[in-house]
């Protein structure tokens, strides 16, 4: 027996008439599948609002702290009495 | 909105159900010959393609002209490759039924002979889904076709004789 006959008389073995589908398999399957629809919509709506809360902080934080002002001279004593 | 959201979830409700029940049997039969489990009473067969389809399920809208059973097929055998390594390679846990054809291959042996040959899945398709090379595929591809076709007869003589025969 060459390759192809060997591979075409396996597959006649693994033919065979499929089993009964369980009545509730689709029921089950609705369900699971909407609750991992479910998650992920949860999942994505908890990161659009992380991410909207730490850019409203990050905003609030640099428009108080002003970081791009340059800070007051420490070094130079103030100029006065010239 | 709303209104066209739930006209959505309908249509999809409805595509989603004509593709299991064509579906269904078939991928039924692949996950108990996956398993080795008898025909007629195959609980992990059921949970895989449960969990398989439930993953088509929730990405049927993300398909974009996707094969949705080939989305299910793969999945499927990627969550076999997963669970047999720990599932059941066990020491006396889920021993395959001797009514199975495939009980007397190893699980990965079970897995490549059921894609390639009932799947018809093609040869790099296959090693790629598995993260193998082609070649390793053929291999153990052959090995088992050899196995199934040519049982060895002394580990247990009365599993094997009966089965042969209809090739």
């Amino acid at each position: 027996m060459n390759r192809a006959q060997r591979e075409a008389a396996a597959r006649r073995l693994l033919e065979q008439v499929p089993p009964p589908v369980p009545p509730d398999l689709y029921g089950e399957v609705i369900r699971r599948g909407a609750r991992s629809l479910r998650h992920r919509t949860l999942a994505r709506r908890l990161m659009w609002l992380l991410l909207c809360a730490a850019s409203l902080a990050f905003l609030v934080w640099a428009l108080t702290a002003r970081p791009w002002v340059e800070p007051p001279s420490q070094t130079t004593p103030p100029y006065t009495g010239w | 909105m709303r209104q066209r959201q739930t006209f959505q979830g309908a249509r999809r409700a409805r595509e989603f159900e004509a593709f299991v029940a064509g579906a269904a049997g078939r991928l039924l039969l692949a996950a108990t010959l996956l398993t080795a489990e008898a025909p007629d009473d195959n609980p992990r067969a059921r949970r895989l393609l449960t969990l398989a389809l439930a993953h088509t399920y929730a990405y049927w809208d993300r398909l974009r002209g996707e094969d949705p059973y080939d989305r299910t097929r793969q999945y499927l055998a990627t969550r076999f490759a997963r669970g047999a390594w720990h599932q059941y390679g066990g020491f006396g846990r889920a021993r395959p039924h001797p009514g199975s054809p495939l009980a007397r291959l190893a699980p990965q042996e079970r897995l490549i002979l059921v894609l390639r040959l009932y799947e018809g899945v093609a040869e790099e398709q296959t090693a790629a889904l598995l993260g193998l090379p082609a070649e390793r595929v053929r291999t153990i591809c052959e090995r088992a076709t050899a196995t199934l076709l040519h049982p060895p007869r002394n580990p247990a003589p009365a599993v094997g004789g009966a089965k042969v025969a209809p090739s």
